[in-house]
């Protein structure tokens, strides 16, 4: 009980067109942790994420961030200290890579027409973490799906927050990339304690990483712990619906799953 | 030698810097320049310096009283239109947006051509003629905004919906009172909605300026955040905008800018859409840089539509919409031709 609580949930619901998303969620999320939410789809992880990340601000219950109700932090005061990776970022003008990575740092900048020498030097080194700085000068609209993750990511890194929030950040991308991108949130997480929580469809990748798990069905936690303790036949037919096996790794990561 | 460091580096990264803000915005106004200064000099009477400077000449009388009036009226109307396409381009992220896509051209017409229909117009296309327009912008801002309006904001798609069936229905009432007038009445009504800079005197261009202006200066202090609101809303929320009061004040501003020059002018379509393009084409999408070039490269371009509509077929006088559109369509056509991907 040591650790401070960047999330305090109470009682957390949200329903859409009267049809429940979320039901009676109550958990705390510990600074420095990183949280992986798995399970099926429609369980409401995506809703759980972004109403962290202030998108969604018309559940009921209690959220707190770092002990203040969540409904009266604005979002700007929030985007200083937490930022959002979606799953895909469709933009219509061809804005160019630093244009959009040099967007992070708007929380940051107070009423002025130009970016300062901080903001340019906080957007090179976010690029830098997540090896863009070779793109920045290309249109946005033009990267790949790999690419413009990474840059969305440097975006992110830009606003210099304290929680990263990840929207299956990696469910476009290839193997290499999901790997890649992972490595760079790790790092973040490891070395800069920023507290990571990433919603994602893959178990295994999340058992690689992760130190918590989140597993949830039909707006509820079904199991909550470090990946070993989730990953088990049981909670993963109770999850998913299907029959799986656990295997140790190797090299001492936690457990991967097959299903059978 | 640090300094060259600095700037190649601010290069690097690409923030926008004062050089590049002044370079992009600065030839913007010179190409304003030379347009106020050249398209006073065009047109049916020649004028001389002599003539311009001797007091009470008929020279400068037509330069003061006729063609300085029409021209510094034009610019207004063609900024306002230009920096108005800019932010509902923004506003329903569609870079085929027009400061009229929400229906205030139909809103403004069907005012205009209830109060010739009325017999309100004393003198041709007068005062009454003017403020029932106005109204009738307003009063499409307000409809469109009341329909498009949920519990969870101003949803773009909804607007986008609500605008495009207000501009249907006021279509048809147009059409309706064009229909049951006389041909005296008939002949205004075409005239009124085909757009035209003729005014008579400064009244209008006083009347509009203070209006215009501030609404310019408090785009500009937006434009940072309407980047954000251009890349996507939740882009933006996420990055600390307040998503809700950016998106009410570019519907406001942009229709009010759009209902208080087209009251004056009538509607005078694709400066809105060609003048944003063609910035974003040279100088990138930034709207630091696209909001205040845009309303000087906008100004400029109905200056010289003007003067063509004036003056290719004098003594006779093509209405400007038919120059804007004839100089905008093709660029329209190119734009829907490029390839995928271009920078623009």
């Amino acid at each position: 009980m040591t650790a401070a609580s960047v999330y305090r949930i109470q009682d957390l619901r949200f329903a859409y067109a009267r049809t429940p998303v979320l039901n009676d969620i109550s958990t705390s999320i510990l600074v420095g942790d990183f949280v992986a939410l798995v399970g099926p789809n429609g369980a409401g992880k995506s809703t759980f994420l972004k109403i962290l990340a202030g998108l969604n601000r018309r559940y009921t219950g209690t959220v707190e961030f770092d002990g203040v109700s969540l409904a009266k932090v604005t979002a700007h005061d929030l985007a200083r200290r937490v930022a959002f990776v979606p799953q895909e970022t469709h933009v219509v003008f061809p804005f160019s890579v630093n244009q959009m990575v040099l967007m992070g740092r708007a929380p940051h900048q107070p009423a002025s027409l130009f970016d300062s020498g901080i903001d340019i030097e906080r957007a090179e080194y976010a690029m830098r973490l997540t090896d863009t700085l070779d793109l920045s000068k290309k249109p946005f609209t033009a990267l790949s799906g790999g690419e413009r993750q990474r840059v969305v990511l440097a975006s992110a890194l830009a606003q210099d927050p304290e929680v990263l929030l990840l929207d299956e950040p990696t469910v476009y991308l290839d193997l290499k990339h999901q790997i890649h991108f992972y490595d760079i949130v790790e790092r973040l997480n490891l070395d800069h304690r920023m507290t990571i929580v990433s919603v994602t469809h893959d178990v295994n990748l999340a058992a690689r990483y992760a130190r918590r798990m989140i597993a949830m069905r039909a707006g509820r936690f079904v199991a909550d712990g470090v990946p070993e303790s989730v990953l088990t036949p049981e909670h993963l037919y109770e999850i998913f619906e299907v029959s799986v096996s656990v295997f140790k790794r190797t090299d001492g990561r936690g457990s991967y799953i097959i299903p059978v | 030698m640090a300094e060259a460091a600095t700037l190649s580096r601010s290069e690097g990264a690409g923030g926008l810097s004062v050089r590049r803000f002044l370079t992009v915005v600065g030839s913007c106004v010179l190409v304003l320049a030379a347009v106020l200064l050249i398209a006073p000099l065009i047109g049916d009477q020649g004028l001389s310096l002599r003539g311009i400077l001797s007091s009470g000449s008929t020279e400068r009388d037509i330069l003061v009283l006729v063609r300085l009036p029409r021209i510094l009226f034009g610019a207004l109307v063609g900024g306002a239109l230009a920096v108005a396409g800019v932010l509902f381009q923004a506003l329903l992220r569609n870079s085929l947006a027009t400061p009229f896509t929400l229906g205030i051209s139909s809103g403004s017409s069907l005012g205009a051509v209830i109060a010739i229909w009325l017999g309100l117009d004393v003198a041709f296309l007068g005062l009454p003629v003017i403020l029932f327009a106005f109204a009738g912008a307003l009063l499409t801002v307000v409809l469109v905004f009341f329909i498009a309006r949920s519990s969870g904001g101003l949803p773009t798609f909804t607007l986008l919906l609500a605008g495009v069936t207000l501009n249907f229905i006021f279509g048809a009432l147009v059409l309706f009172f064009h229909y049951s007038s006389n041909f005296a009445q008939s002949y205004m009504m075409t005239t009124w909605m085909m757009g035209s800079l003729n005014v008579v005197g400064y009244t209008p261009w006083v009347v509009a300026v203070p209006m215009v202006l501030l609404a310019f200066a408090i785009v500009m202090v937006m434009s940072s955040k309407l980047n954000l609101l251009a890349a996507g809303e939740d882009w933006a929320s996420t990055r600390g905008v307040n998503v809700h009061r950016l998106k009410m004040s570019s519907y406001f501003i942009g229709s009010i800018l759009t209902g208080a020059v087209t009251a004056f002018s009538g509607p005078i379509g694709f400066v809105g859409l060609v003048v944003p393009h063609t910035l974003r084409m040279i100088a990138g999408p930034d709207h630091r840089i696209l909001v205040p070039g845009s309303f000087f490269l906008g100004a400029a371009f109905l200056v010289l539509c003007d003067t063509a509509a004036r003056t290719l077929l004098s003594p006779t006088e093509l209405p400007v919409g038919v120059i804007t559109a004839l100089l905008g369509g093709p660029f329209f056509i190119a734009l829907l031709k490029r390839k995928p991907g271009e920078l623009w």
